[in-house]
C-alpha cells in the first residue's frame, strides 16, 4: 500500500481536535475521468503562479484550490453559491470560487484566506473573530474573514444594516451571527481609533 | 512523521493565562487557526494516493430491488472498486440503539436516497459518473407516507411500523377543569444543515483493520457500528476525530462511515469521500415531523388541572433515536408547568419517509409548539395575561413532573419567565428606516404603515444527558509534566467530540482552576488513546466530560499532596493545594507542582457517570431525567400580512444554565441556537411528497441569513445544579426550544390568525387574510 509523508496520524499537541493530515501542496488529486479533457495550466494564488497540472477543465477553482493547491482555507459548504464559505478575490472582487472554473481564472490574481492572512491585511478581524466569540465550528470563518475585509476596505464605517447586507451572502450556522457583528463593529471601532489606513487597498 | 505545514502554532496556543479559569471568557484554543483557514476539517483531508468515494442512492421513495449490475462502473477507467450490500463483510445493518438500517439496500428501498452501492475512484468525478453508471432494476412500490396510517398498516419492515408507543397517566384520569382549550398543531421537518459537509477519510492499516479520520459526535458508537459491519474487532477499527463543521444531531447516526472503511479495505488505499450539500440532505437524520392534539383544563383562576396530549412523530425508515425523541417529547409534552392530573400519548411510527433522529432539543422542541399555543389559548379563554399565567402555573423545586419525578434540582422557572418578559421592547418600526429592516427585507413590497407588530411568549424544558437508566458515563485521561522549559504541562486526552460548541475551551479552563497549570496541551480526539466520552449532544458535554475531567485533576492533585507529605514527612491530610502549589498546613511551606513532577510524570483515567436515572413504566412513571434546564423567550415580529412576510425584530431570553463556565460561549450557544429555533418558525422545512425530498439544497432549503436575525437579548440565571460539577447543567438546546414558539405567538398575535404549524409560510398567512378566526 502506497503511504507517504502525510498519513494523517499526526501527534499534533495544539489541541483544537483535530488531528488530520491537510491537503498537501502539490498535485493532490490523483487523476482525471477518462471521457473528459484535460489541460495544464497556470493561476496566480496568493502572488505566486502555480501549475495546475493535467486537470480536468470542469473542476470549479474552489476544488483546485483544496484538493490541487494545497489551499484547503476556502471551504465547500454548498458548492452551489449559496453560502459564501468559499469567498475568494478574483482580481480583487469577492467571488464564490465554487462558482469559478478554474480555467477562467487563468490571469486573474486570485487571493485566498492564506494569503489575506499571510500578508497581515485581516489580522485584526481574526483577531476580533475569535475574541467576541463569532467563530464556533468555523466552518464559516474563513468566508467571513474574506467577506468582513472586503466590505471594511471598502466602507471602513458601514452602518450595522450595510454590514448586514454586505454578509448575507455567508452563511453560519453556529453562531447566529451575533458575536461576528460584534467582532466587525470591534474592528470597525480599532480602525478608526488608530488613525485609518489600516488594511486598505489589499 | 513530519508535521503538517502551515501550523506550528502548538506552543500558542497551549499556553493561556492561569486567570482563563471557569468563569473566564477564555478564548476557543483553535480559534485562530479557524480563522486563518488552517484547521482542519473532515473534508480537508489528504493523501498521496488517495482515491475518491461516491455514493449510489435510490431515485425512489419504496421499491424491490431486482437487481444491481456494478460492470458498466467498474469498467469505468479510473474505478478502483464498486462495493454493494453483497460486499458487507459483517452485519449487514447498522443503527444508533437497534441495527434495523441497512448499510446497503438490498432487497427493497425503504426511503429516497437510500444507498445502495459505493464507489472509489481516481478523480471525484470518475467516481460520480461510475456510480450513475450502475444499473439498478427497480420495482416502485406505492410508499407508506402517513405516520397515523403507517401505525396500522402492514409493516415496510421486519420490525413493524410502531417505533414506540408511550403513555404517560398521572393523577386523576378523570379530572377536569372549569374550562377546556383544544387544538391540534403541527411541526415540519427540520433539517441540522451544519455547514460542514459529511466527510472522512479512510486508511487502510496494516493489521487488516482500518483507521477513519471522520467528522461524528461519539467516536465510539460510531467504531462499534462500523466493526459490526466490517466483522473486525473494535481494536481494529480506530476512529480519529477530524475538523467538525457543526453537528447538531445531525453527526449522531453513521451515513459514510462504513462505506469508507469498506472501500478502503477492498482497494488496499486510502479513501476520501465528501458529500455534496444535496447528498447531505440525503445522508443524514433530519429533526421529526410532528402531529399533536392537546387538550388543556384549567380552573377559572387560571390553574392547569389537567394536560390530555397524543403526539405522533414521523421517524422515516429506520429506527435511528426515534425512541428517545418520542420519550422526551412525551415526558415534555405539558411544558414547564405543574400539572397535576395528565393522560399523554406518544408514538413514534415508521413510513418510507426519510430517517428521523436527534436534533438540538430532541422531542422537546415539537412538544412545545403544541403546550405554548395551547397556554395561549387558555390565557385568551381566561382573559388572563399570557405571561402571568405560566408564571402562575411555573414549576418549581420540589414539584412532582407528569412522570411522578420530583424537581430536586435547581428549577427557576419563574425566574427565566421574568428575566425574558423584563428586557426592554424595541422601538415601533422607523416608517422612514431602511427598507432592509422591513419584512421581507431588500424584495420587500409591503408598505411600510400595512406592517403589523406582534409580542409573542413561549417557556420550555428539557432534560440534559441520557435518560431512562441508560448508563451514561464520560471518560478523560489526564498527564501532568514538566515541559522542556521546566514549566508543568498538562495533557488532556478526551474522546469528546469538539463540534463547534466549545468544550476545547472549557477543557482548559477546568484544568487551569483545578491544578493552577498555565499550559494544557489538548490530545487529538480518537478510539485509541482513550474510554468513551459519550455523545455531544443532549447538551451532556459540559456537564459530563467536564465532569471526567474534573475528576481527573481531582485525582491528580491528591498524588500531588501525597508526594510532597512524603516529602515533609507529614500526613497528606495537613498538606492543601493553593494556587498551583501544595502548602504545608503547619509550616506554610510551599512546593510547586513543577518540583513534584520532578521524579516522574503523574497520570490518570477517570470515568464520571451522573446519578443513575430509571426506565419509565407502563404508565410513563419514574425518575427518568438526571437534570432539566428551562428557558423562556419573548418574540417581537413584524408582518407584512398582505405578502405573508416576516421579519423578527427581536428576541429576548432568560435561560437557566447553572453557571456560565465561558460566558461569551454561553452567548454564542444562546444566539446561535436562538437562530435556528427561528429558523424552524418562519423559513426552514425539509418539503417532503409522497416520500420524496423536493428540496435538498441551500437553494430551497432556507437557513437564516445575518439579515434574518434580529437583535438577542439574553439573561442567564446561574443557580447552581446541586450533581453538576460547577453546578453548570448545559446550555446548548433550550435556545432552539422555546424561541419558535415565541415567534409563532407573536405572528398570531400580529395577525389573528390561528397558525397551528410550523414552519408558518408567506401563504398561510396571505391567503387566511382576512379570515381571522
Ligand atoms: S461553497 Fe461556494 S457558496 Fe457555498
Ligand atoms: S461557526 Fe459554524 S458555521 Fe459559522
Amino acid at each position: 500500500m502506497p503511504r507517504e509523508e502525510r498519513v494523517p496520524r499526526e501527534e499534533r499537541e495544539e489541541g483544537a481536535g483535530a488531528s488530520p493530515g491537510r491537503a498537501g501542496a502539490g498535485d493532490a488529486s490523483g487523476g482525471v475521468p477518462a471521457y473528459v479533457q484535460a489541460d495544464t495550466y497556470e493561476l496566480t494564488v496568493n502572488g505566486t503562479r502555480r501549475a495546475v497540472e493535467d486537470a480536468w477543465l470542469g473542476e470549479s477553482l474552489l476544488f483546485v484550490l483544496r484538493e490541487r493547491l494545497g489551499l484547503s482555507g476556502s471551504k465547500n459548504a454548498c458548492e452551489q453559491g449559496e453560502c459564501g464559505s468559499c469567498s475568494v478575490l478574483l482580481d480583487g472582487v469577492v467571488v464564490c470560487a465554487c462558482l469559478v472554473l478554474g480555467v477562467d481564472a487563468i490571469g486573474s490574481r486570485v487571493e485566498t484566506v492564506e494569503g489575506l492572512s499571510a500578508a497581515g491585511d485581516v489580522a485584526d478581524i481574526q483577531a476580533a473573530l475569535v475574541d467576541a466569540g463569532g467563530v464556533q465550528c468555523g466552518f464559516c470563518t474563513p468566508g467571513f474573514v474574506v467577506a468582513v475585509h472586503d466590505l471594511l476596505r471598502r466602507v471602513p464605517g458601514a452602518d450595522e444594516m450595510a454590514v448586514r447586507e454586505a454578509l448575507s451572502g455567508n452563511l453560519c450556522r453556529c453562531t447566529g451571527y451575533g458575536r461576528i457583528l460584534e467582532a466587525v463593529r470591534d474592528v470597525q471601532r480599532s480602525r478608526a481609533g488608530s488613525d485609518g489606513g489600516h488594511g486598505a487597498g489589499a | 512523521m513530519p508535521a503538517p505545514s502551515g501550523t506550528g502554532i502548538a506552543e500558542r496556543v497551549a499556553v493561556g493565562q492561569v486567570a482563563d479559569r471557569v468563569g473566564a471568557s477564555a478564548a476557543r484554543p483553535d480559534g485562530a487557526q479557524k480563522t486563518r483557514g488552517e484547521f482542519a476539517f473532515s473534508s480537508d483531508l489528504w493523501m498521496d494516493a488517495m482515491l475518491w468515494g461516491k455514493t449510489l442512492r435510490s431515485p425512489h421513495v419504496a421499491a424491490r430491488i431486482r437487481s444491481i449490475d456494478t460492470r458498466p462502473a467498474l469498467a469505468t477507467p479510473g474505478v478502483r472498486a464498486v462495493v454493494t450490500a453483497a460486499d458487507v463483510p459483517g452485519r449487514p445493518t447498522f443503527g444508533l440503539e437497534v441495527p434495523d438500517q441497512p448499510v446497503f439496500a438490498s432487497d427493497l428501498v425503504r426511503y429516497h436516497g437510500e444507498p445502495l452501492a459505493a464507489v472509489a475512484a481516481d478523480h471525484p468525478e470518475t467516481a460520480r459518473a461510475a456510480a450513475m453508471a450502475i444499473v439498478v432494476d427497480y420495482e416502485p412500490l406505492v410508499p407508506l407516507v402517513d405516520p397515523d396510517v403507517a401505525l396500522e398498516a402492514a409493516p415496510i419492515h421486519p420490525d413493524g411500523n410502531v417505533f414506540r408507543h408511550l403513555v404517560i397517566r398521572h393523577g386523576d384520569p378523570g379530572a377536569t377543569g372549569d374550562v377546556v382549550v383544544e387544538g391540534t398543531y403541527e411541526v415540519g421537518m427540520q433539517d441540522q444543515a451544519f455547514l460542514g459537509p459529511e466527510s472522512g477519510l479512510a486508511v487502510p492499516a496494516e493489521d487488516g483493520g482500518v483507521d477513519l479520520y471522520v467528522a461524528t459526535q461519539w467516536l465510539h458508537v460510531d467504531r462499534d457500528q462500523i466493526a459490526a459491519s466490517l466483522g473486525l474487532p473494535v481494536e481494529r477499527v480506530r476512529l480519529y476525530l477530524a475538523g467538525v463543521g457543526g453537528a447538531f444531531g445531525g453527526r449522531e447516526d453513521v451515513s459514510l462511515q462504513i462505506h469508507l472503511c469498506m472501500l478502503a479495505l477492498r482497494t488496499g488505499r486510502p479513501v476520501k469521500m465528501v458529500y455534496s450539500r444535496d447528498e447531505s440532505f440525503f445522508g443524514h437524520v433530519h429533526r421529526h415531523p410532528a402531529r399533536m392534539w392537546y387538550r388543556h383544563h384549567a380552573t377559572r383562576g387560571g390553574d392547569l388541572v389537567k394536560v390530555e396530549a397524543r403526539i405522533v412523530i414521523d421517524g422515516g425508515a429506520y429506527l435511528s433515536s426515534s425512541n428517545a425523541v418520542i420519550s422526551n417529547a412525551t415526558c415534555f409534552a405539558p411544558g414547564p408547568y405543574r400539572v397535576p392530573n395528565a393522560f399523554i400519548e406518544g408514538y413514534a411510527a415508521r413510513t418510507n419517509n426519510p430517517p428521523c433522529g436527534a436534533m438540538r432539543g430532541f422531542g422537546a422542541v415539537q412538544a412545545c409548539y403544541g403546550h405554548e399555543a395551547q397556554m395561549d389559548k387558555l390565557a385568551a379563554v381566561l382573559s388572563m395575561d399570557p405571561v402571568a399565567l405560566r408564571l402562575r402555573n411555573a414549576l418549581e423545586r420540589y414539584d412532582r413532573l407528569v412522570t411522578g419525578q420530583v424537581l430536586t434540582g435547581a428549577a427557576p422557572v419563574r425566574e427565566v419567565i421574568l428575566a425574558a418578559a423584563s428586557h426592554p421592547l424595541p422601538p415601533p418600526a422607523d416608517p422612514g428606516g431602511s427598507i432592509l429592516a422591513l419584512p421581507g427585507g431588500a424584495g420587500a413590497t409591503a408598505g411600510p404603515g400595512d406592517v403589523r407588530r406582534g409580542v409573542g411568549f413561549a417557556v420550555s424544558f428539557k432534560n440534559v444527558a441520557y435518560s431512562e437508566g441508560f448508563d451514561d458515563f464520560a471518560t478523560a485521561r489526564l498527564r501532568l509534566e514538566t515541559g522542556v522549559d521546566h514549566e508543568p504541562v498538562a495533557t488532556v486526552t478526551v474522546a469528546t467530540a469538539e463540534v463547534g460548541q466549545g468544550f476545547v475551551t472549557l477543557a482548559q479552563q477546568i484544568v487551569r482552576e483545578e491544578l493552577g497549570v498555565r499550559r494544557v496541551v489538548l490530545a487529538p480526539a480518537s478510539t485509541v488513546d482513550v474510554g468513551s466520552a459519550g455523545s455531544s449532544s443532549a447538551s451532556r458535554q459540559t456537564w459530563m466530560s467536564g465532569g471526567a475531567l474534573q475528576l481527573a485533576c481531582s485525582t491528580l492533585r491528591a498524588e500531588l499532596l501525597v508526594r510532597a507529605a512524603e516529602l515533609w514527612e507529614c500526613a497528606a491530610s495537613q498538606c492543601v493545594f493553593d494556587e498551583g502549589e501544595v502548602v504545608q498546613a503547619a509550616t506554610g511551606e510551599r512546593l510547586s507542582v513543577q518540583d513534584l513532577l520532578s521524579p516522574a510524570p503523574l497520570e490518570t483515567e477517570q470515568e464520571f457517570h451522573h446519578r443513575p436515572t430509571k426506565a419509565l413504566d407502563a404508565d410513563g412513571q419514574g425518575d427518568a431525567h438526571v437534570s432539566f434546564m428551562f428557558a423562556a423567550h419573548r418574540a417581537v415580529v413584524d408582518v407584512d400580512p398582505d405578502l405573508g412576510l416576516l421579519r423578527v425584530v427581536q428576541v429576548a431570553t432568560g435561560q437557566d444554565i447553572g453557571k456560565a463556565i465561558n460566558p461569551v460561549q454561553v452567548t454564542g450557544q444562546i444566539e446561535g441556537g436562538i437562530a435556528q429555533g427561528i429558523g424552524l418558525a418562519v423559513m426552514e422545512e425539509i418539503v417532503v411528497t409522497e416520500g420524496r425530498v423536493r428540496n435538498p439544497s441551500f437553494t430551497d432549503y432556507l437557513l437564516p441569513t445575518i439579515l434574518d436575525m434580529p437583535e438577542v437579548l439574553a439573561t442567564v440565571i446561574e443557580e447552581p445544579e446541586p450533581d453538576a460539577p460547577y453546578g453548570a447543567k448545559g446550555v446548548g438546546e433550550p435556545p432552539t426550544i422555546s424561541s419558535g414558539p415565541a415567534v409563532l405567538a407573536a405572528i398570531r398575535d400580529a395577525t389573528g390568525l390561528p397558525l397551528t404549524r410550523a414552519p408558518v409560510r408567506p401563504e398561510d398567512i396571505a391567503l387566511s387574510h382576512g379570515e381571522t378566526t
